[in-house]
């Protein structure tokens, strides 16, 4: 594979890469309970975007753009977000395994949640969400203090990470089990999983900004991330700025994650298989690698919505369920096929 | 393109690894760092490379001292051939060596024509040509060297640092190498094991010893039967060649008695 640009081919790509998202957008707002034929998803969008002024029923066009739609580009935003997340902490930590929990964000989003909806700290001030991001950054600052204070090099940090998510956890469950009634405690597991179902436009205009903010930053890393094929001391070699490349970055992923989390809850698995994926399909160069990630992602995420919504008649599914469900077995497929390859 | 190396020292876990080394190296010359397992001659190359700010001292390039050059800027004029740099990317040959380019590159300028001449090229002089398209994973460990050799090419730099560059390699490619890296116009520093290669590649050679330089000079000063008894503990005949070049032959170990009989008479010898 060579690296010389080819620029039509490069153009054709992103043009049916951007064509797909659309698709599974479209999608996302047509499928559910109530099946809506696509020309009215189409002419909601165009109402709603340009004023076009088609006919609609109200409850239809309704459902499309306040539930649906809103939903669907949350949930694609979350899916890339978390996709490049797992995709610059595999290449950074050089471990096949990180994913953007390993750092211990989400179970500090959790028990910053739990705290919230359980113990009531914020007096009613704070919602769920914004009690998940300031546990994330909590759990966050004190994994890299850990790792910091431990000595050098990538396994500090993973390690820190594991002890992070495992105090945070115990502190989760402790919460739980000694102040929830199991109402409470019913709820607070449905968010763990993961959980579209309260997203709305707001949600869309603190989202959408991160992922497309964290894909920028990572691209402009593409080049440094892969310098890190042969360890830091080689990325170093080869001239990059190896502290200042791992604090942006590592900082990236933490408020990306954080964002996400404390919109959707946690939900496994996206970064780690995705990133996997990714590479499978069009290599380990992240100048390409990163923006397949974010689009697999993003279609993945959309995707586990649907399904999530259908395949138990009027029933929501965690989605956690359905990535875990879905992408253990493609991560198997993935694995068993790298290996007949090789 | 001069580096040096004034009163520099690094340490780790307590431990002095290099201890006040000074060390000129000359724009041009192939010079040679030998020294038993753990004397410090990684550690030295790393300070060299400046991947590794010294406890204290400098080192400086151009009169310049690294700490005040970003990396960017020192790796284009400096590359480093790691003694052990492995991944587990499924990445290609060719991609291996691209990534000499990234100094050269930024965010924003993008791969071009010239870059694909000079990774060519690299992959030819290290004789990795056919191999461009190969998985990583699949090559010996001496193709893997050589990989990395045509990535410190491709880096274009004026010094190229070497640690112990010809492990894995079979005896044709261990001269092979050597032989490629001498004939290119750079200024080479190589930590070395064989002692004959030091002799025949190097114009200088520094000999490294619990993190000192306890010698510096031609082969011919440097390789002599009292000093690798000294440095190495190794029983050793060195000879010499009308045209000056010298050759390290290394004798079997003895009972103790005898070697300490076998030293006095080489010491009567030399007297």
């Amino acid at each position: 594979m060579r690296s010389t640009p080819l620029s039509i081919n490069r153009t054709g790509a992103v043009l049916t890469a951007l064509a797909l998202l659309f698709l599974a957008l479209v999608l996302g707002a047509a499928i559910g309970e109530t099946a809506i034929p696509l020309d009215v998803v189409g002419k909601t969008i165009a109402n709603r975007l340009w004023g076009a002024g088609y006919p609609l029923d109200a409850i239809d066009e309704g459902i499309i753009w306040n539930y649906r739609l809103s939903r669907a580009v949350v949930a694609a935003c979350c899916g890339a977000a978390l996709s490049l997340c797992g995709v610059v902490l595999q290449a950074l930590l050089r471990n096949a395994l990180a994913d953007p929990y390993i750092l211990g964000i989400s179970a500090g989003a959790s028990t910053g949640a739990v705290a919230v909806a359980i113990l009531g700290i914020g007096a009613g001030m704070l919602t769920l969400s914004l009690g998940a991001f300031f546990g994330a950054v909590f759990a966050f600052a004190l994994v890299s203090l850990l790792a910091l204070r431990a000595g050098r090099g990538t396994g500090a940090i993973i390690l820190a990470g594991v002890a992070g998510s495992q105090l945070f956890n115990a502190l989760t469950s402790f919460i739980v089990t000694k102040s929830a009634n199991a109402e409470q405690a019913r709820g607070i597991m449905f968010w763990l999983l993961g959980n579209l179902s309260g997203v709305r436009w707001p949600d869309v205009t603190l989202a959408l900004p991160v992922a497309l903010g964290g894909l920028l930053v990572c691209l402009w890393h593409a080049r440094a991330l892969d310098a890190f094929t042969f360890g830091a001391e080689s990325a170093a070699s080869l001239g990059i700025p190896v502290k200042r490349v791992y604090v942006i970055l590592i900082s990236a992923t933490a408020l990306m994650t954080a964002v996400m989390v404390s919109i959707v809850g946690s939900i496994g698995f996206v970064g780690l298989v995705i990133p996997h994926a990714a590479r499978f399909l069009v290599g380990v160069r992240h100048g390409l690698l990163l923006p397949a990630a974010a689009l697999t992602g993003a279609i993945f995420m959309i995707a586990a919505d649907i399904l999530s919504r259908v395949i138990i008649p009027g029933q929501v599914l965690p989605i956690g369920v359905i990535t875990a469900l879905v992408g253990a077995p493609a991560f198997a497929l993935i694995l068993s096929r790298g290996r007949a390859a090789s | 393109m001069s580096l040096k190396a004034e009163t520099v020292s690094w340490s780790a876990g307590g431990r002095l690894i290099v201890d006040a080394v000074d060390l000129e190296v000359m724009p041009g010359e192939f010079l040679g760092i030998i020294g038993p397992n753990g004397s410090g001659k990684t550690s030295l190359i790393s300070l060299l490379a400046g991947i590794r700010p010294p406890k204290s001292g400098t080192v400086s390039l151009e009169g310049r001292p690294l700490a005040q050059t970003t990396r960017r800027d020192i790796a284009q004029h400096i590359a480093l051939v790691e003694q052990q740099a492995e991944t587990t990317e499924r990445i290609t040959a060719r991609q291996a060596v691209e990534l000499g380019r990234t100094p050269h590159l930024g965010a924003l300028s993008p791969w071009s024509r010239r870059d694909t001449d000079i990774v060519d090229r690299a992959l030819e002089h290290v004789g990795m040509s056919d191999f461009s398209g190969r998985m990583w994973h699949t090559l010996s460990g001496g193709e893997r060297q050589r990989l990395h050799i045509a990535r410190s090419l491709a880096q274009q730099p004026q010094i190229l640092l070497l640690d112990e560059p010809t492990n894995h390699l079979d005896i044709h490619h261990q001269i092979g190498l050597l032989e490629l890296v001498r004939g290119q116009p750079l200024t080479v520093v190589a930590a070395l094991h064989d002692l004959n290669h030091a002799a025949v590649f190097c114009d200088r050679i520094a000999v490294m010893d619990r993190g000192r330089i306890v010698a510096l000079g031609t082969p011919t000063e440097i390789l002599t039967e009292d000093r690798i008894f000294a440095v190495f503990g190794v029983a050793a005949t060195v000879e010499r060649d009308e045209d000056g070049s010298c050759f390290v032959r290394y004798r079997r170990p003895r009972p103790k008695l005898h070697l300490i009989s076998d030293t006095t008479k080489r010491h009567d010898h030399a007297r």
